[in-house]
């Protein structure tokens, strides 16, 4: 061991130091809204204040039922369901085709696909509204679903293709000696050790699904029928000042998403990573 | 998230095994090669539809003067001048270029600087701990950060408070009613956002640097400093790449964070584009000039990720 010296020990302080600091910067405003939420409404309140006159979880049931986020949860819940299988699917047959099969302009087709990594949301909406209106899709669940899957595609077949890329190429030959076709090869030889690609890609479209904010803004104009999050953007325009409403109302919008992170963090954090870096 | 394009050599066509005949192989393989098509297809259909379709109708009504109601009429590029000679769009784009700043590049520096002092740390306990909670603002949708930082802003909020109790209450604002203020203060919501993804993500490139290049320069008698500036940032040029990549996209095309906290307010001092196309498109009445500005961001958005993807490549 060598002694510490005073330079050591500033050095060796210096690494906990920043960590705890940037753990404080992400949490503090986490906890203010916390505290806000169980603080009773209407009242005037501080930033971080202990609830000295009781917690008020009324505020959550507020939201809940009289706010009417009960039913914004559970569109949230229906969209995910719709977007999350559906995507996870295409992007699967896709990324495998194109790792592992003679796709007649795979090369172009896959380019094609990528481009969609940088097109934003703002410049598929303005149509998107009008299109689907004159289809009678606004308002609707298959619309805005739709749209979320196709926003979500490029991501998933980069992100499956590079999976079945990795896989041993003998693997695929080898069924194919024995005869299966390609589709049993998928099901029956690959998909058994590829869930925690198709697991993380399902928390990330989960994740996106549930954070979209402008498709739902724009493409269901009923705002109770909207998802929580654009609901969440109604209601703070209508109770902007009642911070504790407003505080459970958001606490209840991120919970589900939470909920799916805490349990699914290392495939969040590392598909999020290895996603950036693979390209 | 990838946003890298670089193209995969196509897949060699297996050996045709043709044991009858070469028509038949040849039949065969064409066959294989239309099964191949139909298993992209799923993916395609959707993507063209809801995605390239859409862009594309964008670009065509950006030639045109319509309000959403009334028959479209052609003006050809009069919305692109438009774009750019209007005082509120230019507006717009040096506030999405000052975004850039907020969300780019501070987060990366505090990311770089925060990784190499972390990396070398002897006890990696509670590691996975930090990282979750680092990644925290990632999870959460924008609406929510923005609600909760409007909390955080607001004239009893946090960081008054914080102010107050340090004895520097007479600089307590109203952060984002403020002229001043508002742009940065939404400029700093997007840094508390991705600085922890950008720390973590360099975090996990410095477990690929070899120790011993440290031990060599330190034997040279390199300082924090030197060491941080000659080994840390240039080894870690991929990383940075892509951090680059993700938080210029973010910040140009920012719309939840802006439309929650401030709305473009107060006045015009915190508009961007994301936010113009919206009022434009759906409660001004002007669709064709909303549909150019948004053919403009795109285009915007897609060559600087080129550009910076370039860089990346290039030979340090």
């Amino acid at each position: 061991m060598t002694p510490l010296t005073p330079v050591r020990t500033v050095r060796g302080l210096a690494a906990p130091v920043v960590l705890t600091l940037f753990c404080a910067a992400v949490l503090v405003p986490f906890l203010s809204l916390l505290l806000a939420s169980v603080q009773p409404a209407g009242t005037p309140l501080t930033g971080l204040a202990l609830p000295r006159h009781g917690i008020h979880l009324e505020n959550f049931a507020h939201a809940w039922s009289r706010a009417g986020f009960g039913p914004l949860l559970r569109s949230s819940a229906v969209i995910a369901l719709a977007v999350v299988p559906a995507a996870v699917l295409c992007a699967t047959l896709a990324g495998y085709a194109l790792a592992t099969m003679d796709v007649p302009g795979g090369g172009k087709l896959y380019t094609y696909l990528l481009l969609g990594l940088s097109i934003p949301t703002e410049v598929t909406v303005i149509p998107l509204y009008y299109d689907l209106r004159a289809l009678g899709l606004t308002n609707t669940v298959p619309g805005l679903a739709l749209a979320e899957i196709a926003a979500f595609m490029p991501f998933g077949v980069f992100w499956m293709r590079a999976h079945f890329a990795t896989m041993p190429r003998s693997l695929i030959e080898a069924a194919r000696l024995d005869g299966a076709s390609s589709w049993t090869t998928l099901w029956r030889v690959l998909m058994p050790s590829s869930r925690p690609a198709v697991t993380t890609l399902g928390v990330l479209y989960f994740v996106w699904s549930w954070n979209q904010f402008l498709l739902p803004l724009i493409l269901i104009q009923d705002p109770r029928r909207r998802t929580a999050p654009a609901g969440l953007g109604f209601f703070t325009g209508q109770y902007g000042v009642d911070v504790p409403s407003l505080a459970a109302a958001t606490l209840i919008v991120i919970a589900p998403v939470l909920a799916v992170y805490l349990f699914f963090q290392r495939h969040f954090i590392n598909g999020v990573l290895s996603g950036a870096l693979k390209g | 998230m990838a946003l890298t394009t670089h193209h995969p050599p196509p897949v060699p066509p297996g050996p045709a095994r043709n044991r009858t005949g070469r028509h038949a192989g040849a039949r065969r393989r064409r066959r294989r090669r239309a099964t191949a098509l139909l298993y992209v297809l799923p993916a395609l259909l959707p993507y063209t539809l809801f995605a390239v379709l859409p862009a594309l109708h964008t670009a065509y009504l950006s030639l045109f003067d319509w309000d959403g109601v009334t028959l479209p009429s052609f003006t050809g590029f009069a919305n692109y001048r438009k774009v750019f000679s209007d005082p509120q769009l230019r507006a717009a784009a040096w506030h999405a270029g000052a975004l850039v700043l907020f969300f780019s590049a501070l987060p990366i520096f505090i990311g770089l600087v925060s990784a190499a002092i972390a990396a070398r740390r002897s006890g990696r306990r509670g590691t996975a701990a930090v990282r979750t909670l680092l990644f925290l603002p990632q999870v959460v949708p924008l609406v929510a950060v923005a609600i909760i930082w409007r909390w955080v802003y607001a004239e009893d909020g946090t960081l008054n408070q914080l102010l107050r109790a340090v004895g520097l209450g007479r600089f307590a604002d109203s952060w984002l009613g403020s002229f001043t203020w508002s742009l940065p203060a939404v400029g700093l919501i997007g840094t508390w956002v991705v600085a922890g993804l950008c720390m973590v993500l360099f975090l996990s490139g410095t477990q690929r640097i070899d120790q011993e290049i440290y031990e060599a320069a330190r034997m040279d008698g390199a300082g924090p400093v030197r060491e941080f500036w000659s080994i840390t940032v240039p080894l870690l040029r991929p990383e940075i790449a892509v951090a680059l990549s993700i938080t210029v996209i973010a910040a140009l095309s920012s719309f939840d964070l802006i439309y929650i906290t401030t709305g473009g307010g107060p006045g015009n001092s915190t508009v961007v584009p994301g936010i113009l196309i919206y009022r434009l498109a759906f409660g001004g009445g002007q669709v064709g000039l909303a549909s150019a500005l948004a053919v403009v961001l795109t285009a915007v958005i897609s060559i600087a990720v080129l550009v910076i993807n370039r860089l990346a490549r290039e030979a340090p």
